[in-house]
């Protein structure tokens, strides 16, 4: 108990940094906007070609978002040395950990929303009817992605060259989640709109399988 | 003799050997002919690939849980030699692939996860050349190892799910299910050799890394002996 307790605080503080700056989601929102605007050239952005290329190109534009979104999570504690002063007063170093990667799914998530009525009408697919299937692929998808982009992020703030270093690590990692979560969405937005379980339940795997793992092995990526 | 230098000469005689089996015992395959004998490189490489790995990641499980250098020193070795296994399959495949099916690679579920792999322990070396504290570094890239190697599973299984969704462009027909039994005796054979040259240079490569770290610790020693002696003087 007193770890969600101390996670929820922690994600407070999380949220209320990003609600005073508003740096992050603005700058992810925008990343994304360009890549889909930019991949528009490289195919024929027409209804049925969108239908193929669409989820990939935007959960490709997701990951790349995410993996510059996830840069200053770390980052930013190390200018005061705040990631210290967190490891004293909290007893679980998984609070924190875990109130990171809820603020960063639920960053990744705003900026998913506020995304995907524009994808909608910029690439002309219908998805009224099917919003609650994608949110919930879109969720697990998220979680998945924030759960080792957390991870990844801890590691590569204490290395050089970090910046290059977080997607090169993340992105591999992230195979899976990629090619389920693409697949789910294309699924959704074909003629038939069919949720697709069995992608959905690997999506949900991944991120329990994950998540256990941050559990077990987390603690050692905020040693001194 | 030294011990070493015996264990290395028993390796050559292995892989020698193996090399002439694979060449003059095993039968010439009936539709792919001579080109398939890459098959007993190809192989066992994979397999022993996967064994380095596994050490890789047991080596990074003690590492985080025991913090003995000497997990470190072994975790490190076993992935570098890994890579380079899985360095062999990739470019044999390809070779093996061109004749027999006529493209140089497929995206099939085998080759792209083991593409996958390949970049995966490349990142984790990479990572380990951009931390300069040791201990930092086997603790972080223990962890990532860990991390990477609870993906594969995963990687494989997905892509072996789409892509068995999708039509093939190729039909991946391995051997796996028809092997003449003295076929199975030659690959025995390599990967008996592989394995063991697996072993004989995880082993060099653990020595290598143990010299070195007992270099940096004396680096460490001499550094901060030096201002003391500069002020005494």
């Amino acid at each position: 108990m007193a770890l969600l307790q101390n996670a929820g605080v922690l994600l407070e503080k999380e949220l209320r940094a990003e609600l005073r700056s508003r740096e992050l989601v603005t700058t992810t929102v925008v990343f994304i906007l360009m890549v889909v605007v930019l991949f528009s050239f490289t195919f024929d952005p027409t209804s049925v070609e969108s239908r193929r290329f669409g989820p990939g190109m935007l959960w490709l534009a997701f990951l790349f978002a995410a993996s510059l979104m996830l840069q200053p999570c770390f980052l930013r504690e190390q200018v005061n040395d705040t990631l210290s002063a967190l490891r004293l007063s909290v007893g679980d170093p998984f609070a924190i950990l875990l109130a990171k990667v809820c603020a960063n799914t639920l960053f990744l998530l705003l900026t998913e929303l506020l995304l995907l009525p524009i994808f909608a009408v910029l690439y002309n697919v219908a998805i009224r009817d099917i919003l609650p299937s994608l949110a919930l692929v879109f969720f697990a998808g998220s979680v998945g992605v924030c759960v080792t982009g957390t991870a990844i992020s801890a590691i590569s703030a204490q290395a050089r060259m970090r910046e290059l270093l977080l997607p090169l690590l993340l992105l591999p990692l992230l195979t899976p989640v990629l090619i389920a979560s693409t697949e789910a969405t294309a699924a959704l937005l074909a003629e038939d709109h069919v949720l697709r379980w069995d992608w959905l339940g690997f999506l949900l795997a991944f991120d329990v399988i994950f998540l256990t793992a941050l559990w077990l092995f987390g603690e050692y990526l905020l040693e001194e | 003799m030294k011990k070493s230098v015996i264990a290395a000469l028993a390796v050559m005689v292995l892989l020698g050997g193996a090399a002439y089996a694979s060449f003059f015992v095993a039968p010439t395959e009936r539709t792919m002919g001579t080109v398939q004998r890459i098959f007993y490189l190809h192989m066992p490489s994979a397999i022993t690939a996967f064994a380095a790995f596994l050490v890789c990641f047991v080596a990074n499980l003690l590492y985080v849980l025991k913090r003995e250098q000497s997990w470190d020193w072994l975790g490190v070795s076993a992935a570098e030699v890994g890579l380079a296994f899985v360095s062999v399959v990739l470019v044999t495949g390809p070779i093996w692939a061109k004749p027999v099916w006529g493209i140089w690679w497929t995206w099939d579920a085998r080759l792209t996860s083991t593409f996958v792999l390949w970049l995966l322990y490349v990142a984790y070396l990479l990572l380990r050349s951009m931390i300069e504290d040791p201990e930092r570094r086997a603790l972080l890239s223990a962890v990532f190892g860990i991390f990477a190697f609870l993906d594969v599973p995963l990687v494989y299984m997905s892509i072996r799910w789409w892509r068995t969704q999708h039509p093939q462009p190729v039909i991946f027909g391995g051997p796996g299910s028809g092997l003449a039994p003295a076929m199975w005796r030659v690959d025995l054979l390599s990967w008996v050799a592989l394995m063991s040259l697996m072993a004989l240079l995880v082993r060099y490569r653990y020595e290598l890394e143990a010299l070195r770290g007992k270099v940096d610790a004396l680096r460490l020693v001499v550094s901060e002996r030096e201002p003391r002696e500069a002020e005494a003087q």
